[in-house]
């Protein structure tokens, strides 16, 4: 009897350290930090119950409220244009590795490889190459001619974020053209063969046949990059700093959160504030949660047509 | 039925031990202390300074244990909220100490350490918690933000340490036409500006202007505050071409290297550049004042202090350990071993350039304006200059501007201002 009942029931055994983990790495911290939210805290010690007037600081009081949107702002343009760099430039790349052509693995490689290093040593080797003064980027335009076009890229408000939208995107394109490719590949060839049959163009077949069976691959690469962008950190922690520089440019939430919760990297000596930055985390969850949860719903729904 | 013969013979020798102990006579206890740090590039030198000590107090034995710097705030604040910590504790300055002093964790050091009453106020300001007035640390070691130039380039092109403003911009534009960039200050990092400022500043806003910002009596607004900001903003065209991505380490290697003829720096540049290159002759002086005649002023800076665990079980070991960090011997050691300026007063420094910068600031010498004032909450006056400078600098804000955000940042949490 007691046997049995373990038999059938002996996954749980397995479940244990995987929960135990998760639960202390994960939903321990996530509880507190909702519970830390509700507090005033300067510094190093806990003060009195707040309510909810971490969260009105952060929405609503100056300084906290022009960076806090400052910040949603920067991280819904990191997203949308890693979004559409990875949707054009991704997807043409997949296509092309489709068709098995001499050499196709090289590049196959070469435009992986990114993906396999670590955010903070792509953050240094660009933060090198852009150098303004010695870097090899600036060398190269001025090689070919294009001095005019030398810019300090990570200095000037106008520049700083396109920049490191553009490394991001440059570091993680390995993974939606692999993505995008095993997408290609799951569709059979019979559906282009009959479009073909049928009288259609290339870019029709892709249009009318390939876009909509790629569907549901664009759809999960939309929440993935979503969720990753709005949880970005390292790659402008490693390349400027937890401050936002240049005049909070590259502001994102992440680092706002860093720096209210730890103090900024630069200025060393100022307090933490962990229940305003526990306000701001919360808010990022909420969001990101919300919005996931939204998009995988309307995800399975449109699965369920086909 | 073992267990309870265990725990009786247990019983049995933790009382002998109770009456045993007190027939040990007191003075040949030995006290261990321990010593926490973030100077790990120190170790040796602390090491050397605890042997001097050890020494002369037979039966107390110091171990210095340093942090990675970046991790050491959370380390001991951990450890102090934990109820443990060591006995000696290295402190940060100013907006650093104070939440330890005030959560209580740290002795005060007023009537336990009779040569801090020598020790120059502003000095002590680092070590000091606002709230109570106390002073929870001896300093350690000062620095100061000024020009430094390469004595080399400026005997070659036969250029003088300017005495007025107008002067310095004729040095910096003789250094552009011969080739040099004349400062090897950039703006891609926020902190730069602040040292930047730092070095300008005070020569213009002028001494009165600290004391009434920080007692409310004045705001950022005040035409004093915006004066030198423009000053700054006239070193522009001196500056590295591309200045706005220009990081700190750039900034590092054009003035090792010798392509820049002056920096606007700290003076804990001075080691880092003995180091990466022994050949480089650095000079020092403040920024020259409008006219020749009127005060220059100088910024200085606590860099932290040392502290006592008030929960420490060896306060008078301790002590006898701080008070001896607090001496006239120990400064020297310190300065010469260090080649830093000591915070013990009437110490000199065997380095030549750091002998004159001693001199400068004791005539000069002026508070470091966020630092010592502002960086006690969020915004703090560091993040919100810094950041409002690169505004300034990048054409996005003007100087108004600028000084109206600083103010409004700071009254957020800054009592005076409300």
């Amino acid at each position: 009897m007691n046997r049995s009942w373990l038999e059938r029931h002996a996954y749980v055994l397995f479940l244990v350290p995987g929960l135990v983990l998760y639960g202390l790495f994960m939903v321990y911290p996530l509880g507190s930090s909702l519970g830390y939210s509700f507090f005033h805290w300067d510094g190093l010690v806990r003060g009195s119950f707040a309510g909810l007037e971490n969260f009105r600081a952060v929405l609503t009081r100056s300084p906290y409220q022009e960076r806090f949107w400052g910040a949603l702002g920067h991280n819904a343009l990191f997203f949308v244009s890693t979004l559409a760099i990875q949707s054009t430039v991704g997807l043409a790349l997949a296509a092309l590795f489709r068709k098995k052509w001499r050499g196709f693995g090289f590049f196959q490689t070469v435009y992986f490889v990114p993906y396999t290093l670590s955010m903070v040593v792509v953050g240094f080797l660009w933060l090198m190459l852009l150098n303004p003064t010695w870097g090899a980027f600036n060398q190269a335009l001025r090689a070919v001619g294009l001095g005019g076009w030398v810019q300090p890229w990570l200095g000037q408000t106008e520049t700083a974020l396109p920049t490191i939208i553009l490394v991001n995107a440059w570091r993680w394109l390995g993974f939606p053209v692999l993505v995008f490719l095993a997408g290609l590949q799951g569709i059979p060839d019979e559906f282009h063969e009959a479009a073909t049959v049928d009288g259609a163009t290339g870019w029709q077949a892709f249009r009318h046949v390939t876009l909509p069976l790629l569907a549901p691959v664009l759809g999960m690469m939309t929440i993935l990059t979503f969720i990753w962008d709005f949880n970005a950190f390292e790659l402008v922690f490693v390349m400027q700093g937890s401050s936002g520089n240049p005049y909070y440019a590259t502001d994102l939430l992440g680092t706002l959160f860093y720096r209210t919760a730890f103090g900024d990297s630069t200025t060393g000596g100022e307090p933490g504030q962990i229940g305003i930055a526990s306000a701001i985390a919360v808010l990022m969850l909420l969001l990101i949660g919300a919005v996931s949860y939204l998009g995988v719903r309307q995800m399975q729904k449109r699965q369920v047509e086909y | 039925m073992h267990a309870p013969r265990i725990t009786v013979s247990l019983v049995l020798l933790l009382l002998a031990g109770l009456i045993l102990a007190p027939a040990v006579p007191v003075s040949a206890q030995e006290v261990n202390l321990t010593f926490w740090s973030w100077r790990t590039e120190d170790q040796a030198a602390y090491d050397q300074f605890i042997q001097a000590f050890e020494a002369e107090n037979p039966g107390i034995h110091v171990r210095f244990v340093p942090y990675k710097n970046t991790e050491y705030n959370t380390i001991v604040a951990t450890a102090l909220q934990a109820g443990s910590g060591p006995d000696i504790i290295h402190l940060r300055a100013y907006g650093g100490l104070e939440p330890l002093a005030d959560a209580g964790y740290l002795m005060p050091m007023d009537d336990q350490v009779e040569a801090l009453k020598a020790f120059n106020p502003d000095v002590l300001r680092g070590a000091t918690n606002r709230k109570d007035g106390k002073v929870y640390g001896v300093p350690f070691a000062l620095q100061t933000v000024q020009v430094l130039y390469n004595v080399r380039v400026f005997q070659e092109l036969g250029l003088k340490e300017p005495q007025t403003w107008d002067e310095l911009l004729q040095v910096a534009a003789a250094l552009k036409k011969a080739g040099y960039i004349p400062f090897a200050n950039g703006a891609k990092e926020g902190w730069t500006l602040e040292t930047f400022f730092g070095a300008v500043g005070p020569s213009f806003y002028g001494p009165e202007f600290y004391s009434e910002v920080v007692a409310g009596e004045t705001t950022f607004e005040d035409p004093r505050f915006k004066a030198a900001v423009e000053k700054m903003l006239e070193l522009r065209p001196y500056l590295p071409e591309s200045y706005m991505g220009v990081g700190y380490t750039d900034m590092q290697v054009m003035f090792a290297q010798e392509l820049a003829g002056m920096m606007l720096a700290g003076s804990y540049e001075l080691g880092t550049f003995a180091q990466m290159n022994p050949n480089l002759q650095v000079g020092v002086f403040p920024i020259p004042p409008e006219r020749a005649g009127e005060p220059a002023a100088m910024t200085m800076y606590v860099d932290g202090s040392y502290g006592v665990n008030a929960a420490t079980k060896h306060p008078e070991a301790a002590l006898e350990f701080i008070r001896f960090l607090a001496s006239r011997e120990y400064g020297q050691m310190f300065a010469d071993t260090l080649k830093q300026i000591s915070a013990v007063p009437g110490t000199q420094p065997q380095d030549p350039v750091l002998a004159e910068l001693v001199q400068l600031m004791e005539a000069h010498g002026t508070p470091y304006l966020m630092l010592t004032a502002f960086r006690y909450g969020q915004p703090s006056g560091s993040t919100l200059l810094q950041n409002e400078l690169q505004g300034v600098f990048a054409g996005k804000l003007s100087v108004e501007q600028a000084a109206r955000n600083i103010q409004k940042g700071l009254a957020s949490w800054y009592e005076p201002f409300q």
